[in-house]
Protein backbone atom coordinates (compact mmCIF):
# COMPACT_ATOMS: atom_id res chain seq x y z
CA UNK A 1 0.00 0.00 0.00
CA UNK A 2 0.90 3.50 -0.22
CA UNK A 3 1.94 5.55 2.51
CA UNK A 4 2.67 8.95 3.93
CA UNK A 5 5.82 8.77 5.61
CA UNK A 6 6.92 12.67 6.59
CA UNK A 7 5.40 15.77 5.86
CA UNK A 8 7.91 19.20 4.55
CA UNK A 9 6.35 22.26 6.25
CA UNK A 10 7.69 25.55 4.82
CA UNK A 11 6.88 29.30 3.77
CA UNK A 12 6.11 30.28 0.54
CA UNK A 13 7.52 33.61 -0.30
CA UNK A 14 6.69 34.64 -3.48
CA UNK A 15 9.86 36.82 -2.95
CA UNK A 16 11.79 33.81 -2.39
CA UNK A 17 10.84 32.43 -5.79
CA UNK A 18 12.04 36.25 -7.27
CA UNK A 19 15.33 36.02 -5.72
CA UNK A 20 15.80 32.38 -6.79
CA UNK A 21 15.03 33.16 -10.31
CA UNK A 22 17.02 36.17 -10.93
CA UNK A 23 19.81 34.36 -9.56
CA UNK A 24 19.93 36.40 -6.24
CA UNK A 25 20.14 33.09 -4.05
CA UNK A 26 23.99 33.97 -3.10
CA UNK A 27 23.47 37.81 -1.99
CA UNK A 28 23.84 38.57 1.80
CA UNK A 29 19.79 39.11 2.42
CA UNK A 30 18.90 35.76 1.17
CA UNK A 31 21.78 33.53 1.54
CA UNK A 32 20.66 33.01 5.08
CA UNK A 33 17.59 31.63 3.48
CA UNK A 34 18.49 29.31 1.49
CA UNK A 35 21.27 27.79 3.56
CA UNK A 36 18.62 27.16 5.68
CA UNK A 37 17.47 23.97 3.19
CA UNK A 38 21.05 23.01 2.76
CA UNK A 39 19.90 20.05 4.88
CA UNK A 40 16.62 19.91 3.79
CA UNK A 41 17.88 18.99 0.13
CA UNK A 42 19.96 16.55 1.33
CA UNK A 43 17.35 14.41 3.37
CA UNK A 44 14.56 14.79 0.58
CA UNK A 45 17.03 13.08 -1.88
CA UNK A 46 18.25 10.38 0.04
CA UNK A 47 14.00 9.95 1.43
CA UNK A 48 13.19 9.36 -2.81
CA UNK A 49 9.19 10.49 -2.23
CA UNK A 50 7.45 8.87 -5.25
CA UNK A 51 4.89 11.22 -4.93
CA UNK A 52 4.09 14.42 -3.40
CA UNK A 53 0.90 15.97 -1.86
CA UNK A 54 1.34 19.47 -1.81
CA UNK A 55 -0.84 21.62 0.20
CA UNK A 56 -0.74 25.02 -0.26
CA UNK A 57 -3.10 28.34 -1.36
CA UNK A 58 -3.93 29.87 -4.77
CA UNK A 59 -3.35 33.75 -4.56
CA UNK A 60 -5.64 34.70 -7.01
CA UNK A 61 -3.97 32.81 -9.88
CA UNK A 62 -5.59 29.82 -10.80
CA UNK A 63 -9.08 30.87 -9.24
CA UNK A 64 -10.62 34.14 -9.95
CA UNK A 65 -13.09 35.77 -7.05
CA UNK A 66 -15.97 34.04 -8.99
CA UNK A 67 -14.98 30.68 -7.57
CA UNK A 68 -13.73 30.02 -4.23
CA UNK A 69 -13.09 26.41 -3.55
CA UNK A 70 -12.19 25.54 0.30
CA UNK A 71 -10.85 22.58 -0.22
CA UNK A 72 -9.93 21.25 -3.89
CA UNK A 73 -7.60 18.23 -5.30
CA UNK A 74 -5.86 18.64 -8.36
CA UNK A 75 -6.36 15.33 -10.59
CA UNK A 76 -4.77 16.64 -13.85
CA UNK A 77 -1.95 14.84 -15.33
CA UNK A 78 -0.11 17.75 -15.37
CA UNK A 79 -0.20 21.71 -14.12
CA UNK A 80 1.99 24.64 -15.58
CA UNK A 81 3.49 27.35 -13.89
CA UNK A 82 0.88 30.26 -13.40
CA UNK A 83 2.17 33.83 -14.68
CA UNK A 84 1.41 35.82 -11.88
CA UNK A 85 1.53 39.16 -13.75
CA UNK A 86 5.14 39.72 -14.66
CA UNK A 87 5.67 35.83 -16.63
CA UNK A 88 5.71 32.54 -15.64
CA UNK A 89 8.30 31.37 -12.91
CA UNK A 90 10.85 29.61 -15.01
CA UNK A 91 10.54 26.38 -13.34
CA UNK A 92 9.43 22.82 -14.57
CA UNK A 93 6.12 21.63 -15.36
CA UNK A 94 4.20 19.75 -12.18
CA UNK A 95 3.80 16.31 -13.23
CA UNK A 96 0.86 15.26 -11.58
CA UNK A 97 -0.55 11.54 -10.21
CA UNK A 98 -4.46 11.59 -12.18
CA UNK A 99 -5.14 7.73 -11.03
CA UNK A 100 -4.05 8.49 -7.54
CA UNK A 101 -5.54 11.75 -7.21
CA UNK A 102 -9.00 10.38 -8.55
CA UNK A 103 -8.17 7.64 -6.22
CA UNK A 104 -7.95 10.35 -3.17
CA UNK A 105 -10.89 12.58 -4.20
CA UNK A 106 -13.30 9.34 -4.50
CA UNK A 107 -11.98 8.30 -0.96
CA UNK A 108 -12.27 11.62 0.35
CA UNK A 109 -15.66 12.59 -0.20
CA UNK A 110 -17.01 9.31 0.72
CA UNK A 111 -14.76 10.01 4.15
CA UNK A 112 -17.48 13.37 4.22
CA UNK A 113 -14.62 15.77 2.76
CA UNK A 114 -16.42 17.59 0.01
CA UNK A 115 -13.42 18.38 -2.09
CA UNK A 116 -13.66 20.22 -5.36
CA UNK A 117 -11.90 18.74 -7.98
CA UNK A 118 -9.72 20.34 -10.33
CA UNK A 119 -8.53 18.58 -13.88
CA UNK A 120 -6.57 21.94 -15.44
CA UNK A 121 -4.92 24.45 -13.50
CA UNK A 122 -2.06 27.19 -13.34
CA UNK A 123 0.16 26.94 -10.45
CA UNK A 124 1.29 29.36 -8.38
CA UNK A 125 4.19 30.95 -5.84
CA UNK A 126 2.25 29.08 -3.27
CA UNK A 127 3.16 25.49 -4.54
CA UNK A 128 6.56 26.08 -6.68
CA UNK A 129 8.23 27.45 -4.32
CA UNK A 130 8.39 24.99 -1.97
CA UNK A 131 9.49 23.05 -4.28
CA UNK A 132 12.71 25.12 -6.00
CA UNK A 133 13.77 25.41 -1.33
CA UNK A 134 13.70 21.58 -1.10
CA UNK A 135 15.14 20.61 -4.66
CA UNK A 136 16.67 23.67 -6.05
CA UNK A 137 16.43 23.68 -10.04
CA UNK A 138 16.27 20.87 -11.78
CA UNK A 139 15.13 19.70 -15.44
CA UNK A 140 12.38 18.10 -14.17
CA UNK A 141 10.82 17.36 -10.20
CA UNK A 142 11.82 14.25 -9.20
CA UNK A 143 8.32 13.14 -8.60
CA UNK A 144 4.66 13.04 -9.34
CA UNK A 145 2.77 15.90 -7.66
CA UNK A 146 -0.60 16.03 -6.09
CA UNK A 147 -1.95 20.01 -5.81
CA UNK A 148 -4.03 20.18 -2.50
CA UNK A 149 -5.70 23.99 -2.79
CA UNK A 150 -7.01 25.38 0.18
CA UNK A 151 -9.10 28.56 0.78
CA UNK A 152 -7.13 31.05 3.14
CA UNK A 153 -7.67 34.08 0.54
CA UNK A 154 -11.24 34.99 1.36
CA UNK A 155 -12.24 34.80 5.21
CA UNK A 156 -13.03 32.93 6.97
CA UNK A 157 -10.64 29.88 6.17
CA UNK A 158 -11.72 25.75 7.38
CA UNK A 159 -10.79 26.06 10.83
CA UNK A 160 -7.01 24.46 12.30
CA UNK A 161 -9.20 21.86 13.40
CA UNK A 162 -11.26 20.87 10.02
CA UNK A 163 -7.71 21.04 8.42
CA UNK A 164 -6.48 18.68 10.71
CA UNK A 165 -9.15 15.79 10.16
CA UNK A 166 -8.68 16.32 6.19
CA UNK A 167 -5.08 15.28 6.75
CA UNK A 168 -6.66 11.90 9.03
CA UNK A 169 -8.46 11.29 6.09
CA UNK A 170 -5.91 11.78 3.62
CA UNK A 171 -3.85 9.13 5.65
CA UNK A 172 -6.64 6.86 5.08
CA UNK A 173 -7.73 7.48 1.57
CA UNK A 174 -3.53 7.00 0.64
CA UNK A 175 -3.16 4.16 2.53
CA UNK A 176 -6.09 2.42 1.02
CA UNK A 177 -3.79 2.74 -2.45
CA UNK A 178 -2.93 -0.07 -3.24
CA UNK A 179 0.47 0.44 -5.37
CA UNK A 180 3.56 0.84 -2.52
CA UNK A 181 4.50 4.13 -3.18
CA UNK A 182 5.90 6.28 -0.50
CA UNK A 183 4.41 9.69 -0.37
CA UNK A 184 5.49 12.66 1.93
CA UNK A 185 3.44 15.43 2.57
CA UNK A 186 3.52 19.24 2.03
CA UNK A 187 2.37 22.26 4.05
CA UNK A 188 2.89 25.69 3.10
CA UNK A 189 2.57 28.92 4.10
CA UNK A 190 2.84 30.92 6.96
CA UNK A 191 4.15 31.97 9.47
CA UNK A 192 3.14 35.12 10.81
CA UNK A 193 2.80 38.03 8.59
CA UNK A 194 0.62 40.41 7.37
CA UNK A 195 0.47 42.23 4.46
CA UNK A 196 -2.44 44.92 4.61
CA UNK A 197 -3.43 47.76 7.09
CA UNK A 198 -1.68 49.97 9.19
CA UNK A 199 -0.56 46.72 11.05
CA UNK A 200 1.70 45.30 8.44
CA UNK A 201 4.86 44.18 9.26
CA UNK A 202 3.31 42.45 11.79
CA UNK A 203 5.79 39.02 12.91
CA UNK A 204 5.42 37.39 16.13
CA UNK A 205 8.31 34.91 17.20
CA UNK A 206 7.14 33.65 20.32
CA UNK A 207 4.10 32.68 18.95
CA UNK A 208 5.51 31.07 16.09
CA UNK A 209 7.64 28.86 18.22
CA UNK A 210 5.02 27.56 20.40
CA UNK A 211 2.82 26.43 16.85
CA UNK A 212 6.22 24.72 15.74
CA UNK A 213 6.87 22.96 18.94
CA UNK A 214 3.24 22.11 18.99
CA UNK A 215 3.44 20.41 15.90
CA UNK A 216 6.08 18.59 16.58
CA UNK A 217 3.98 17.29 19.43
CA UNK A 218 0.83 15.76 19.20
CA UNK A 219 -0.79 19.10 17.53
CA UNK A 220 -3.44 19.12 20.17
CA UNK A 221 -3.23 22.74 21.08
CA UNK A 222 -2.13 24.20 17.11
CA UNK A 223 -5.79 22.35 16.12
CA UNK A 224 -7.78 23.84 18.47
CA UNK A 225 -6.40 27.51 17.94
CA UNK A 226 -9.33 29.60 16.70
CA UNK A 227 -9.46 31.77 13.67
CA UNK A 228 -9.27 35.24 15.66
CA UNK A 229 -6.32 34.04 17.35
CA UNK A 230 -4.13 33.47 14.18
CA UNK A 231 -5.55 37.22 12.98
CA UNK A 232 -4.64 38.67 16.37
CA UNK A 233 -0.93 37.22 17.00
CA UNK A 234 0.43 35.75 13.69
CA UNK A 235 -1.35 38.42 11.49
CA UNK A 236 -3.93 38.85 9.14
CA UNK A 237 -1.94 36.10 6.68
CA UNK A 238 -0.84 34.11 9.22
CA UNK A 239 -3.71 32.23 8.47
CA UNK A 240 -2.58 30.37 5.81
CA UNK A 241 -0.65 27.93 8.78
CA UNK A 242 -3.52 26.00 8.99
CA UNK A 243 -2.64 24.36 6.25
CA UNK A 244 0.36 23.30 8.65
CA UNK A 245 -2.39 21.29 10.06
CA UNK A 246 -3.63 19.29 6.82
CA UNK A 247 0.03 17.99 7.21
CA UNK A 248 0.15 17.17 10.82
CA UNK A 249 -2.76 15.28 10.83
CA UNK A 250 -1.97 13.06 7.82
CA UNK A 251 1.08 11.69 9.87
CA UNK A 252 0.92 8.92 13.40
CA UNK A 253 0.45 10.72 15.97
CA UNK A 254 3.98 9.92 17.47
CA UNK A 255 6.42 11.89 15.22
CA UNK A 256 10.10 13.03 15.60
CA UNK A 257 11.20 16.36 14.34
CA UNK A 258 14.11 16.18 11.59
CA UNK A 259 15.09 19.57 11.22
CA UNK A 260 13.40 22.81 12.46
CA UNK A 261 14.87 26.57 10.38
CA UNK A 262 13.31 29.72 11.53
CA UNK A 263 14.21 33.11 9.96
CA UNK A 264 13.01 36.71 10.07
CA UNK A 265 12.64 38.51 7.35
CA UNK A 266 11.87 37.18 3.89
CA UNK A 267 10.20 40.30 2.27
CA UNK A 268 7.16 40.57 4.82
CA UNK A 269 7.23 37.34 6.35
CA UNK A 270 8.48 35.10 9.01
CA UNK A 271 10.07 31.93 7.38
CA UNK A 272 9.19 28.74 9.41
CA UNK A 273 10.31 25.09 8.10
CA UNK A 274 9.53 21.92 10.30
CA UNK A 275 10.24 18.17 8.67
CA UNK A 276 8.38 15.72 10.71
CA UNK A 277 8.70 12.01 10.26
CA UNK A 278 6.35 9.44 11.65
CA UNK A 279 8.19 7.80 14.59
CA UNK A 280 7.37 4.38 13.30
CA UNK A 281 9.45 5.25 9.78
CA UNK A 282 12.90 4.06 9.22
CA UNK A 283 13.83 5.27 6.07
CA UNK B 1 -24.58 42.08 -7.85
CA UNK B 2 -24.26 45.73 -7.34
CA UNK B 3 -21.53 47.74 -5.25
CA UNK B 4 -24.53 50.15 -4.25
CA UNK B 5 -25.84 47.95 -1.73
CA UNK B 6 -25.23 48.83 2.08
CA UNK B 7 -22.32 46.63 3.88
CA UNK B 8 -23.20 44.24 5.98
CA UNK B 9 -20.88 43.56 8.64
CA UNK B 10 -20.44 39.80 9.97
CA UNK B 11 -19.67 39.77 13.49
CA UNK B 12 -16.55 37.27 14.30
CA UNK B 13 -16.08 37.23 17.93
CA UNK B 14 -12.90 39.64 18.87
CA UNK B 15 -12.29 40.56 15.75
CA UNK B 16 -13.47 44.37 16.16
CA UNK B 17 -10.95 44.63 18.54
CA UNK B 18 -7.37 43.87 16.31
CA UNK B 19 -6.19 47.06 15.05
CA UNK B 20 -5.14 48.17 11.78
CA UNK B 21 -6.58 45.25 10.10
CA UNK B 22 -9.21 44.58 7.69
CA UNK B 23 -10.96 41.39 7.16
CA UNK B 24 -11.33 40.00 3.91
CA UNK B 25 -14.75 37.78 4.69
CA UNK B 26 -18.02 36.65 2.59
CA UNK B 27 -19.23 40.26 2.30
CA UNK B 28 -16.28 42.76 1.80
CA UNK B 29 -15.68 39.94 -1.01
CA UNK B 30 -19.07 40.70 -2.20
CA UNK B 31 -18.49 44.16 -1.98
CA UNK B 32 -15.77 44.37 -3.69
CA UNK B 33 -15.85 41.68 -6.13
CA UNK B 34 -15.53 43.84 -9.27
CA UNK B 35 -12.32 45.81 -8.20
CA UNK B 36 -10.39 42.11 -7.67
CA UNK B 37 -12.14 41.42 -10.96
CA UNK B 38 -10.48 44.38 -12.61
CA UNK B 39 -6.82 43.43 -10.98
CA UNK B 40 -7.07 40.12 -12.33
CA UNK B 41 -7.99 41.09 -15.64
CA UNK B 42 -4.30 42.75 -15.55
CA UNK B 43 -2.50 39.54 -15.89
CA UNK B 44 -2.59 39.51 -19.56
CA UNK B 45 -0.07 41.89 -21.11
CA UNK B 46 -2.58 43.72 -23.53
CA UNK B 47 -5.29 44.26 -20.66
CA UNK B 48 -2.27 45.93 -19.06
CA UNK B 49 -1.23 48.01 -22.52
CA UNK B 50 -4.75 48.80 -22.33
CA UNK B 51 -5.22 49.89 -19.02
CA UNK B 52 -2.47 52.13 -18.97
CA UNK B 53 -3.42 54.04 -22.28
CA UNK B 54 -6.45 55.50 -20.32
CA UNK B 55 -7.18 53.90 -16.99
CA UNK B 56 -10.38 55.75 -15.90
CA UNK B 57 -11.83 54.62 -19.31
CA UNK B 58 -10.63 51.06 -18.51
CA UNK B 59 -12.20 50.51 -15.27
CA UNK B 60 -15.01 52.19 -16.42
CA UNK B 61 -15.85 48.31 -17.97
CA UNK B 62 -17.00 47.04 -14.44
CA UNK B 63 -19.52 48.07 -12.48
CA UNK B 64 -17.81 49.34 -9.85
CA UNK B 65 -18.39 52.09 -7.10
CA UNK B 66 -16.92 55.69 -8.20
CA UNK B 67 -15.17 55.65 -4.65
CA UNK B 68 -13.81 52.22 -5.55
CA UNK B 69 -12.41 53.84 -9.40
CA UNK B 70 -10.98 56.95 -7.60
CA UNK B 71 -9.20 54.92 -5.34
CA UNK B 72 -7.68 53.06 -8.21
CA UNK B 73 -6.90 56.02 -9.82
CA UNK B 74 -5.29 57.09 -6.86
CA UNK B 75 -3.29 54.16 -6.03
CA UNK B 76 -4.92 54.66 -2.50
CA UNK B 77 -4.08 51.35 -1.41
CA UNK B 78 -5.86 51.34 2.37
CA UNK B 79 -8.95 52.76 0.70
CA UNK B 80 -8.73 49.85 -2.36
CA UNK B 81 -8.93 47.45 1.03
CA UNK B 82 -11.32 48.89 2.77
CA UNK B 83 -13.91 48.84 -0.26
CA UNK B 84 -13.62 45.30 -0.67
CA UNK B 85 -10.04 44.99 -2.51
CA UNK B 86 -8.29 42.10 -1.39
CA UNK B 87 -4.07 42.24 -1.29
CA UNK B 88 -3.68 38.80 -3.47
CA UNK B 89 -6.06 40.70 -6.29
CA UNK B 90 -4.59 44.23 -5.80
CA UNK B 91 -0.92 42.33 -6.32
CA UNK B 92 -2.02 42.27 -10.02
CA UNK B 93 -2.38 45.80 -10.22
CA UNK B 94 0.60 47.00 -8.59
CA UNK B 95 2.56 44.71 -10.68
CA UNK B 96 1.21 46.48 -13.63
CA UNK B 97 3.03 49.14 -11.71
CA UNK B 98 6.26 48.19 -10.84
CA UNK B 99 5.91 48.06 -7.72
CA UNK B 100 6.76 45.32 -4.89
CA UNK B 101 4.07 43.80 -1.85
CA UNK B 102 6.84 45.60 0.57
CA UNK B 103 6.05 48.79 -1.38
CA UNK B 104 2.42 49.18 -0.99
CA UNK B 105 2.84 47.39 2.71
CA UNK B 106 4.99 50.33 3.76
CA UNK B 107 2.60 52.98 1.95
CA UNK B 108 -0.10 51.57 4.18
CA UNK B 109 1.27 52.08 7.33
CA UNK B 110 2.36 55.47 6.16
CA UNK B 111 6.49 54.49 6.74
CA UNK B 112 8.62 54.50 3.56
CA UNK B 113 9.68 51.66 2.05
CA UNK B 114 13.32 52.39 3.39
CA UNK B 115 11.67 52.35 6.97
CA UNK B 116 9.33 49.74 6.19
CA UNK B 117 12.17 47.36 5.50
CA UNK B 118 14.28 48.23 8.05
CA UNK B 119 11.18 47.38 10.61
CA UNK B 120 11.81 44.06 9.13
CA UNK B 121 15.46 43.64 9.41
CA UNK B 122 14.87 44.65 12.76
CA UNK B 123 12.51 41.90 13.53
CA UNK B 124 9.34 42.88 12.01
CA UNK B 125 6.61 45.05 13.97
CA UNK B 126 6.31 43.43 17.20
CA UNK B 127 3.21 41.96 18.69
CA UNK B 128 3.00 43.60 21.68
CA UNK B 129 1.38 47.04 21.78
CA UNK B 130 -0.34 45.59 18.93
CA UNK B 131 -3.00 43.13 19.59
CA UNK B 132 -5.80 45.48 20.49
CA UNK B 133 -7.66 48.71 19.79
CA UNK B 134 -7.47 50.03 23.25
CA UNK B 135 -3.44 50.05 23.05
CA UNK B 136 -3.40 51.68 20.04
CA UNK B 137 -5.63 54.39 21.63
CA UNK B 138 -3.63 54.24 24.49
CA UNK B 139 -0.49 55.47 21.94
CA UNK B 140 -2.24 58.12 20.51
CA UNK B 141 -3.77 59.41 23.64
CA UNK B 142 -0.17 59.87 24.77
Amino acid sequence: MAKIVASVNVSHVPAIGAAWDNKKSGEPYWKPVFDGFDFSKKWIAELKPDVIILVYNDHASAFDASIIPTFALGCASEFPPADEGWGPRPVPTVIGHPVMASHIAQSLILDEFDMTIINEMDVDHGLTVPLTLMFGQPQAWPCKIIPLPVNVVQFPPPTGNRCFNLGKALKRAVESYPEDLRVVIFGTGGMSHQLQGKRAGLINKVWDKRFLDSLAGDAELARRIPFIEYVREAGSEGIEMVMWLISRGALDREVREVYRFYHVPASNTALGHLILENASFAA
Amino acid sequence: MSNDEPFRREPIEGFDDVPGTTLFDAQRARQGYHVNQFCMSLMKAEKRAEFKADEDRYLRKWPMSEAQRQAILDRNWGRMIELGGNIYYLSKLFSTDGKSFQFVAATMTGLTQDQYAQMMLNGGRPVDGNRSKSEWSAKEGK
